[in-house]
């Protein structure tokens, strides 16, 4: 029994410095590669919004603080585009390591998706300084926040399953999920406000996991008001759907992962 | 018993979806195009080892020596037949493994122990031993890109064979180095024997593998010609060796015959 359980400590102990390893990987190669490192992976997520704002603020002039609404809408976006399409590769990117030494598979899609959980950390410091330039109050509700950041994250890793696998077998995933991202963006209210739509089309964003996150993000941030309970019924279902279904297709695919990669 | 292999079999698939994409695969299984080529990379390989043998493994290209490595160090999954092993597998195969240009040789090192399964104070322990075995303590802060591949492979012949594993699957790597390390790597892998490590082991030099092991597995096109001790196993493969060389010079001098005859 003691024996058993020491063996369990020591295999935690090996799972526990292999992850670190990983992290501390993954962090080098995304930070050190670039000229500007940190400051390149939080101005990529800011072009988009200058860019954004830039167009559509006169559009939308008469809504009351579009530039939190549109930085909102951005920083979810770009941490769930950024840690999914990161996750895409993270058994391909690592098939010299797969193919030649026993690891448990799930471990890179782990280490990715906490250097992009990092990443996203910072850019919620731009959003953060764009929503006090905005004159916005910040009180103790925005706390809440935590809910929605933890629900997408464990969303983020239960589409990253099911993408890394599928980019193992085949490899044009990897265009048709780009598209599936430029898409997200029209489909997720980030720029523009759904009032004008009709009931059931306003109904039908809820289809979106994205869209709830965005949702709760500017509930807290904007309205000072913590959504209802359906919408966060909603935010853990999502998430909960996708790692399951995404940790069968692993549970089945295990075997022939070594051979296609 | 330290290592089983039973019946083991490995089946390879060419022209599936890795080649073609969704967009193709979609397509081509609703035109019912689609197919498959399958071969058998490793066929009904069965042998035991027991603590502290040694294995050489030969054969020609293409025999099924690196796909039965990997099945051995629990990579490839086989379609058939079972794999049993007891205690720490540490594999080396080929050279780059697990190894990240752009970190450093201390970081490889502490990276690859973490790959292989070992714990932070295990490394932390090893890690002096490691790096003073492969002669590369000066270069230890340079990044793992700018080293030679000389020194790439006495640094991963280093990490293998200082963490003590119960089994150790090397694949081509004592061929390596200079003069000089191959020497003291062969040195070292007679220590490694000595301590109890069960090893395997491809090379296509059979002086080494005469020198080596205790035991010989020759494969051919994935069967299992042989399997026993060296010196039977090795003088069936060398006469198996000159046999279709004669054969094929003299399939040549035939062609060549031809050639004559109709050039008349």
């Amino acid at each position: 029994m003691i024996k058993a359980l020491d063996s369990l400590g020591s295999k935690f102990q090996q799972r526990k410095f292999l992850f670190k390893q990983l992290v501390y990987r993954d962090f080098k190669s995304r930070y050190k590669r670039a000229v500007l490192g940190v400051l390149w992976s939080m101005l990529s997520p800011l072009l988009y919004f200058s860019a954004q704002a830039l167009v559509f603020t006169f559009i939308f002039s008469r809504a009351e603080h579009y530039i939190s609404y549109l930085i909102t809408g951005n920083i979810v976006y770009y941490y769930f585009s950024d840690a999914t399409t990161q996750g895409m590769f993270s058994l391909t990117s690592n098939a010299g390591i797969i193919s030649k030494i026993r690891v448990p598979k799930e471990i890179f899609l782990f280490s990715k998706n906490i250097s992009s959980f990092v990443n996203f950390l910072l850019t919620l410091i731009i959003m953060f300084s764009i929503v006090a330039l905005d004159q916005m109050p910040f009180h103790i509700k925005f706390l809440m926040l935590i809910f929605p950041i933890v629900c997408i994250s464990v969303l983020n890793v239960g589409i990253g399953y099911i993408l890394s696998a599928l980019f193992v077998f085949f490899k044009d995933i990897q265009y048709l999920y780009s598209i599936v991202c430029r898409l997200l963006i029209y489909f997720s209210a980030i720029f523009y406000y759904i009032d004008a739509f009709p009931d059931w089309i306003r109904k039908m964003f809820w289809l979106n996991p994205l869209y709830c996150y965005i949702y709760y993000f500017r509930q807290i941030i904007i309205y000072n008001n913590i959504p209802g309970l359906w919408v966060h019924f909603l935010c853990i279902l999502y998430p909960l759907l996708f790692v399951i279904v995404g940790k069968i297709i692993y549970k089945v695919n295990d075997n022939k992962f070594a051979y296609y990669l | 018993m330290v290592v089983k292999v039973k019946d083991v079999s490995v089946k390879y698939k060419i022209g599936d979806f890795r080649d073609i994409g969704l967009k193709e695969y979609i397509v081509k299984k609703f035109s019912r195009n689609y197919d498959a080529k399958e071969f058998w990379a490793v066929k009904n390989v069965s042998f035991k080892l027991e603590k502290g043998d040694f294995l050489g493994i030969v054969g020609t290209n293409g025999a099924g020596k690196s796909t039965l490595l990997k099945v051995i160090s629990g990579v490839l999954y086989p379609e058939s037949g079972s794999v049993r092993t007891k205690g720490q597998v540490t594999s080396l195969l080929e050279l780059g493994t697990g190894f990240d240009g752009e970190l450093t040789i201390k970081e490889n090192i502490y990276f690859r122990g973490a790959l292989l399964g070992y714990t932070e104070e295990f490394m932390d322990k090893k890690y002096s031993e490691i790096i003073d075995f492969s002669e590369l303590e000066e270069f230890q802060g340079l990044k793992l890109r700018q080293l030679s591949s000389g020194m790439k492979s006495r640094l991963a012949f280093s990490i293998a064979s200082l963490l003590d594993p119960d089994i150790l699957i090397l694949d081509e790597v004592l061929a390596v180095g200079d003069a000089a390390f191959r020497s003291k790597s062969e040195k070292k892998m007679l220590e490694i024997i000595k301590g109890g490590t069960t090893t395997l082991f491809v090379s296509h030099s059979l002086m080494q593998i005469k020198r080596l092991s205790n035991k010989v597995l020759w494969l051919d096109r994935g069967k299992q010609m042989a399997f026993g001790e060296t010196r039977e196993v090795c003088a069936m493969y060398e006469k198996f060796i000159k046999e279709k060389k004669a054969a094929r010079e003299q399939s040549l001098k035939a062609m060549e015959q031809a050639k004559k005859e109709t050039g008349k």
